[in-house]
């Protein structure tokens, strides 16, 4: 009985010991003879879960009321007035985040990340808009988007853009959600959070450079309408892709287009489709031999595209901390003797060794090599599509709006002389 | 002929919707199968930050939502606090060119001989880290930076996190907002 007693109070004591060192501090609390009491550190908790799951109930009855008045009601009035509160309420109050667009990366970090795991909240902002589109067209960028809404509100006189220059542009949103979903899988960076022009103007508060560009793009948007929309937004290509094959969608017409031509320059955006010329229906017969060829060569973009995304890797990758560190110390030994380079000096306090960086940033190289070669294999298949799709004509007899590309505005009903 | 095209365009518009219903549906049941009913927030692990500075310049805010918060518990009430005084301070008082807070932003207070009390006025406090560094280096580390959740926008990445040279800034659960030093121990 009694070795088993020293054995306990031996570890015991190892225990104390142990625990001691953690205790102690170079100066012991004193004790107070005056009856001072100690006060407590302040921490004011974190905005509440309810809020959070209130913001969601406000997207979702913005969602259904944008849907009702753009298909139901007609109103490009009401949309208006809508928007105005999406941008008062998710960018003015909630200073633009949470939001969907940025959604796109937390939804990709859970995939990548085993440490991080999206909030509820976070998840259903991502999917909701998503599912109303695919039902009612994009009616999010209608009312619901604070970022739609603020450039929307700057429209004054918007210029009409030749197809060939919206339809180059309108690669770049596919190529802004590659780098971003790339940014945010390889754990990165969140670029469309740090790149978003108007979350300056939402919290009055940003870098110089980030409110420049937010009063940049609204001065842009006066004539080039919604440029962050059509242009930029990773968001809307998913949108894109749900409200082409929507169940419903808005119509210019409540019944019947008598072809008055009245809606034509009504839409800033571009985005009504004319009827097909007769002449142009006619021709499209010798555009067969265009399309197949145009579509043999989509696996040679799609390589393409994939050779040059893997050729830019080690650019892209350098974006990554680790990365970036490990290339400055092997390519600038002499840094780690500059007392001012507080990366370096941390790095070197830190006692993780030289080897274990640079295994770590080749690591990570790895990963945005496979990550590049898909980005640019995607971006290579976006630009084979859109040229394939430079040669379908598709018969139409109406003025109809593109279902890709409207965001549901109504500016185009207000304009239609038929009624119901 | 007419009415064939309807037909096939209605077709395809029907399996595309299916297609994409499916996807997002997949992609939604399989990242909520992960989901957390709670919230994240960003905060500071005390027992990591080098005090490098970065939190005053680099948050959204100015001035930052990060502050100096005191855990009272840890510390000794040192008439000479590294914390507050500057290291060639020519006498322990409360002139503003012995003090080391470029804001004045710590309030000391005489409690008993020889001890004195130090608290935090956030209004004041930039979150430099300045006391942080002098604490840490000379006294009981008891002055420590903490993101104050009234403030703090919740950005949907930190972009004080991005450049933190020791990684100290992470995601918490927000029903444990705070690492307060004492009441929050390193975890193992």
């Amino acid at each position: 009985m009694k070795p088993k007693i020293y054995i306990l109070l031996t570890f015991l004591l190892l225990f104390l010991s142990l625990q001691l060192p953690a205790q102690q501090q170079r100066f012991p609390k004193p004790e107070f003879d005056s009856g001072y009491e100690q006060p407590d550190p302040v921490t004011p908790e974190p905005r509440s879960g309810a809020m959070e799951y209130f913001d969601v109930a406000v997207l979702l009855a913005v969602l259904s009321l944008a849907s009702y008045l753009v298909i139901r009601k007609r109103s490009r009035q009401g949309i208006l007035w809508l928007s105005v509160f999406s941008m008062i309420y998710f960018g003015f109050y909630r200073n633009g985040c949470i939001c969907s667009i940025g959604g796109i990366q937390n939804v990709t970090l859970t995939f990548f990340d085993a440490t991080y795991a999206i909030s509820v909240t976070a998840l259903l902002f991502f999917l909701l808009p998503l599912v109303y589109a695919l039902f009612f067209g994009r009616t999010f960028c209608a009312g619901a988007c604070p970022l739609g809404a603020i450039q929307d509100l700057v429209i004054i006189k918007p210029l009409s853009m030749p197809r060939w220059l919206r339809k180059t542009l309108g690669i770049f949103p596919y190529l802004y959600l590659g780098l971003a979903v790339l940014y945010a899988a390889t754990g990165t960076d969140f670029i469309i959070c740090r790149y978003d022009p108007f979350i300056g103007i939402f919290r009055m508060d940003a870098p110089f450079h980030m409110i420049v560009l937010g009063i940049v793009f609204l001065l842009m948007g006066m004539f080039i309408a919604r440029p962050y929309c059509r242009f930029l937004c990773p968001y809307g290509v998913l949108l894109n892709w749900m409200s082409k094959f929507s169940k419903w969608h808005m119509s210019i017409t409540p019944s019947k287009c008598i072809q008055c031509k009245l809606c034509t320059t009504s839409c800033p955006f571009d985005a009504i489709d004319f009827p097909t010329e007769e002449k142009v229906t006619k021709s499209s017969r010798y555009d067969a031999k265009k399309f197949i060829i145009y579509a043999a060569v989509i696996p040679l973009w799609v390589l393409i595209g994939g050779f040059v995304g893997s050729k830019s890797h080690t650019y892209l990758s350098k974006a990554h901390p680790d990365v970036y560190l490990a290339e400055l110390l092997i390519q600038h030994p002499e840094l780690k003797d500059d007392p001012d380079n507080i990366d370096i000096q941390t790095f070197l306090a830190s006692g993780k060794t030289m080897d274990i960086l640079v295994e770590d940033a080749r690591l990570k190289r790895k990963e945005f090599y496979t990550g590049s070669w898909i980005l640019g294999g995607f971006i290579g298949l976006v630009i084979g599509l859109t040229l394939l799709n430079q040669v379908v004509y598709r018969r139409k007899q109406d003025y109809t709006p593109n279902r890709g590309d409207c965001y549901s505005c109504g500016r185009c009903m207000d304009y239609c002389p038929v009624d119901r | 002929m007419e009415k064939k095209a309807e037909n096939r365009r209605e077709f395809i518009r029907k399996s595309g919707r299916l297609t994409l219903g499916l996807a997002i549906g997949g992609l939604g049941v399989l990242a909520a199968s992960r989901a957390t009913a709670g919230e994240w927030v960003w905060q500071i692990d005390p027992f990591k930050c080098n005090q490098c500075g970065r939190c005053a310049t680099e948050c959204v805010l100015n001035p930052s939502a990060v502050k100096c918060i005191h855990a009272f518990d840890l510390c000794g009430y040192c008439d000479l606090c590294g914390g507050y005084l500057k290291p060639d301070a020519n006498e322990r008082s409360t002139a503003a060119e012995n003090q080391l807070c470029p804001t004045s932003a710590i309030e000391r207070k005489f409690i008993e001989e020889p001890y004195f009390e130090y608290v935090i006025n956030e209004e004041l406090c930039i979150g430099c880290a300045k006391c942080v560094k002098g604490c840490t280096s000379f006294g009981n580390g008891s002055l420590h930076l903490q993101i104050m959740h009234h403030i703090c926008v919740n950005c949907n990445e930190c972009s004080i996190a991005r450049v933190c040279p020791s990684d100290a800034i992470k995601r918490v659960k927000a029903s444990e907002a705070y690492q307060v030093k004492g009441s929050w121990s390193k975890p193992l």
